[in-house]
């Protein structure tokens, strides 16, 4: 017999993770996961696969998509979902679709139509009582409190003076009809767990993560990569050719890039660890109205 | 502030060879830790603190929380680390935290996990919560106010949550002038309060959070104090899971059958260790067999540990579903259904003795009650009082009976198979945490006999598929009425049929009960394990009870099996019964002369869905009959 060791930190998260899966699975009528093809997605579909293996995971894959993601993103995401023999589901806020709701034009409303309203919709549209969200609580200090099931309402709403209070790993799961639970395995993850685990397991990550020259404007102190011929540029702007990556992916118009070198894991993950920035800062999302901008986001539904 | 440069500098290492960094990190472990503290004892400080001394805090977040500190921060111009840490909108605008946050931070020895618990009298739910997953506790104390009652209160939480090792951080250090006396005080005094209630290895170290001393290295303020800071203790302390040593226990979370081919059993191994070829025993059946392998993404394993997500399958085709537990067939852990457990109570609405709960254990659901406890605790000063209920915080033993038996382990030797939460079946609310002591001698010496003549034999032998007919309603609504007349119509088709009638009831077999929402439980509790009873030996039963929670009414239906039981409403307004009042009851409840009387000063609770509805307004006692005859023909 083999001298038992303390497990190490990304085992535990990992085996955390995997609990947290199987309860949802085990306990919901109908799990769906939210899959936003970026890297904590990309972890979060990993530790699935782990956790129902040698079976596929038993539930497809949601993205809700806003038509405004980078063309790497779509990519990536048709295969990840064929490689984890999993059904992917997309949904596109018909009347974001109808309206040309863009991030160039329409400012908040393109994230409330596209994302808030259009997430509600494929919720109710598919039934779905169960939702997994890749969402860390060190992301942003709502996070921190929220509870790895977070419960909302018949009509989405998070309130966070009713939470439930979660001992142990015991997680209640009861809903009424109409009801739903957010899920997230990964709220004890931080950013490096997260960087540490792609590389222990070689997971796949869109490439925009790691620097490459790309095309660019530099507008209102944040570098735009011009990722397609949507892209409007104002007078005088002309895309350059810079050495970028993104340390967070969203829709391409909305999402910051950084200037960098950094090709390869160990080198993005140094950058990660000398970096003085955190992750959000290049988000648009967070900036509104001062420090309660998530909270109220989520209080109206936002995942 | 005197020092702003980080305590932990970035390694050189990750700029000189990174992979070599990366190398020797993926060997950290990990470290939960709870932070206790009075309202002013500087915890959010702290943990502000030990974020910033450890580079979790970005360039970004540290130019908000300047920009915040000079605009609402209570430290004049100086960073106010609490405002990292007090989350939601709505604590910044009152300036308390109120709830429960995790915090991360890294050192290079180390991933650490901090509960923040907030500190107020009505928040103990939110203690417990961060306490129940705490490897250690950190009890902040200032050093100008010494141990105080909060304290005390917090450390028993700590304590009767299963931590073991804890932490006196003396805090405010600055403002008694770096005072040794001070703190030797303060530190003996805990001391001596902690051996009190059975808490052994406190280390205490003095500190200052706002300053920074003994916080990550030794305090130049303090000389005469040579233990290790704050984090070094937090670095060193011992985390090997306690349970890796035990015998081996997997409660089953979920059973993986992609194909006929391949029948795996997934769960959380809570104890010991496991490998192919380890013979194990499946409980609560009692059947064996050996593991046959332990799969994994990444291959089949040749041993996997307590604290591990894994997947077994095993050499025999057996019995095995999600609750059940997997354990070493040589040292299986106890099963029963009837325990003495600590209660913490955490929902709004107080507890009710008698009530059926969801009560979730591992991976096992059943319906519990709670009985009355048999005292409640003081928790400022742990005196045993006596209690009837438990309110919202209020902390208790009491005994608890499942209605299934369930695998388990005291709570002081396992978390996993002794920790368990309580769920309101109509609010589906977490209302109480509890604490598995030991089960009850009882239920180990009471068993099931089998008997030959089983109740399919019983029907069998009367022609008939038995019933619970159970008529629900307001008093004077009718409901003993009708079923005599539907017992009258099931006699005529030579049906074995036998009416329980609440008045009838109470004069004999429950006559000493009253009518207090307890009593009104119990009273029917009783009847459905009588009317059970009967339809074990094949009956039809119809029974007319007010029955007024639709907690009982389902705690009843879960009690029978399949369809047999059948909901009936008697609807009748409260206006008509009370015109009708023909037992003169609502008069005397008018008057005052009876309490607890049901739609007067006592509720109703009508069933959401009932399997029939009969109006006595609209319909005749004869109609009635006959319309709940044919819903519930044939009865074959």
């Amino acid at each position: 017999m083999t001298a038992l060791t303390a497990l190490t930190h990304l085992q535990r998260l990992e085996a955390e993770a995997i609990h947290i899966m199987r309860e949802v699975v085990a306990e919901a009528a109908r799990p769906v996961m939210l899959y936003s093809v970026g890297k904590d997605s990309a972890v979060m579909l990993h530790l699935a696969r782990k956790a129902f293996h040698p079976a596929p995971p038993p539930f497809p894959l949601l993205h809700v998509d806003t038509t405004w993601k980078f063309a790497a993103m779509y990519e990536l995401r048709e295969r990840a979902a064929r490689a984890a023999g999993m059904e992917l589901l997309v949904h596109r806020n018909p009347e974001a679709v109808e309206r040309g709701i863009n991030p160039f034009e329409h400012g908040a409303l393109h994230t409330d139509m596209w994302k808030t309203q259009g997430l509600k919709q494929a919720l109710d549209q598919h039934g779905f009582d169960a939702a997994f969200g890749g969402a860390r609580r060190d992301e942003e200090k709502s996070r921190a409190k929220e509870r790895v099931f977070s419960f909302r309402s018949a009509s989405h709403a998070w309130d966070p003076r009713r939470q439930r209070p979660e001992l142990w790993n015991l997680y209640n799961a009861r809903l009424k009809p109409g009801e739903s639970i957010r899920a997230f395995p990964l709220s004890n993850w931080t950013e490096l767990d997260v960087w540490q685990y792609i590389q222990q397991e070689a997971i796949e990550i869109v490439p925009l993560y790691f620097a490459a020259p790309r095309p660019i404007v530099e507008r209102d102190g944040m570098l735009l990569m011009v990722d397609d011929e949507r892209f409007p540029l104002r007078p005088g702007e002309q895309p350059q050719m810079r050495s970028i990556r993104f340390r967070t992916l969203g829709c391409y118009p909305l999402t910051g890039a950084v200037e960098s070198e950094a090709a390869t894991l160990d080198e993005v993950i140094r950058e990660m660890l000398l970096t003085a920035t955190s992750e959000r800062q290049g988000r648009a999302i967070d900036k509104d109205d001062g420090g309660a901008g998530m909270e109220r986001k989520k209080q109206e539904g936002y995942f | 502030m005197a020092d702003h440069q980080h305590a932990y500098a970035p390694d050189a290492l990750i700029g000189e060879d990174i992979a070599a960094y990366l190398q020797r990190h993926r060997a950290k472990t990990m470290l939960r830790f709870i932070t206790c503290g009075s309202v002013d004892d500087g915890k959010s400080t702290l943990i502000g603190r030990l974020l910033y001394d450890s580079r979790a805090i970005f360039a970004d977040q540290l130019a908000a929380l300047e920009s915040d500190s000079r605009r609402v921060g209570t430290q004049g111009q100086a960073i106010d680390f609490a405002l990292l840490v007090d989350g939601l909108a709505a604590e910044r605008e009152q300036g308390i935290t109120i709830d429960v946050a995790y915090r991360f931070f890294a050192t290079e020895r180390r991933k650490f996990i901090v509960a923040d618990c907030p500190g107020h009298e009505q928040y103990t739910r939110n203690m417990v919560t961060g306490a129940s997953t705490a490897d250690l506790a950190v009890i902040l104390v200032d050093a100008r106010k010494g141990v105080l009652v909060q304290t005390r209160r917090h450390s028993y939480l700590c304590h009767l949550l299963g931590i073991r090792h804890f932490l006196l951080a003396v805090n405010k250090m600055d403002l008694v002038g770096y005072d040794q006396a001070a703190f030797d005080a303060i530190a003996e005094d805990y001391a001596r309060f902690a051996a009190s209630i059975g808490i052994s290895g406190v280390t205490a170290i003095p500190i200052s959070g706002f300053r920074g001393d003994n916080i990550v290295a030794a305090s130049a303020q303090m000389p005469w104090y040579r233990g290790p800071s704050l984090i070094e203790h937090l670095e060193r302390v011992e985390v090997v899971a306690r349970d890796a040593a035990g015998p081996f226990r997997m409660p089953v979370q979920w059973v993986n059958r992609p194909d006929l081919d391949f029948r795996g059993f997934a769960g959380l191994i809570a104890c010991g260790s496991i490998a192919p070829g380890d013979a194990v025993r499946v409980l609560p059946g009692g059947r064996t067999s050996t593991v046959r392998e332990i799969v994994s993404f990444d291959g089949p394993l040749d041993r996997a540990q307590a604290g591990e997500a894994v997947t077994l399958t095993l050499a025999d085709e057996i019995d095995c579903s999600r609750g059940d537990v997997i354990a070493a067939a040589g040292d299986p852990p106890q099963v029963a259904d009837q325990f003495e457990a600590t209660i913490v109570w955490l929902g709004d609405e107080e507890m009710r003795p008698g009530r059926g709960y969801w009560m979730k254990l591992a991976t096992q659901t059943v319906t519990a009650t709670v009985q009355q406890p048999k005292y409640q605790v003081d928790v400022n000063t742990l005196d045993h009082l006596a209690a009837k209920t438990l309110a919202l915080n209020g902390i208790g033993v009491a005994e608890v009976f499942a209605d299934r038996p369930l695998v388990f382990e005291p709570y002081a030797e396992s978390r996993s198979l002794g920790g368990f939460i309580l769920i309101d079946k109509e609010s589906n609310a977490t209302v109480a945490a509890g604490m598995l002591n030991f089960s009850l001698r009882r239920s180990q010496n009471v068993h099931w006999q089998p008997t030959d003549i089983s109740r399919a034999d019983h029907a069998a032998m009367k022609n008939q598929a038995p019933r619970v007919l159970w008529f629900t309603g307001l008093s004077g609504s009718g409901k003993s009425t009708i079923a005599n007349a539907v017992e009258k119509r099931l006699a005529l088709m030579n049906r074995h049929t036998f009416l329980l009638d609440g008045d009838n009831v109470r004069h004999g077999l429950n006559k000493d009960l009253g009518f207090t929402e307890a009593d009104r439980i119990e009273n029917i509790r009783r009847v459905g394990e009588v009317a059970k009873l009967m339809t074990d030996a094949g009956l039809i039963v119809l029974t007319a009870f007010i029955s007024p929670f639709r907690a009982e009414r389902q705690m009843v239906r879960e009690m029978m099996q399949g369809c047999e039981f059948v909901e009936i409403h008697v609807d009748t307004p409260l206006t008509v019964a009370e015109a009708r009042d023909v037992k003169g009851l609502y008069r005397k409840a008018r008057e005052g002369q009876l309490k607890n009387f049901t739609g007067i000063d006592s509720p109703y609770e009508a069933p959401d869905n009932p399997d029939i509805v009969v109006n006595t307004v609209e319909m005749t006692v004869e109609e009635a009959a006959d319309h709940i005859i044919r819903h519930i023909l044939p009865l074959k």
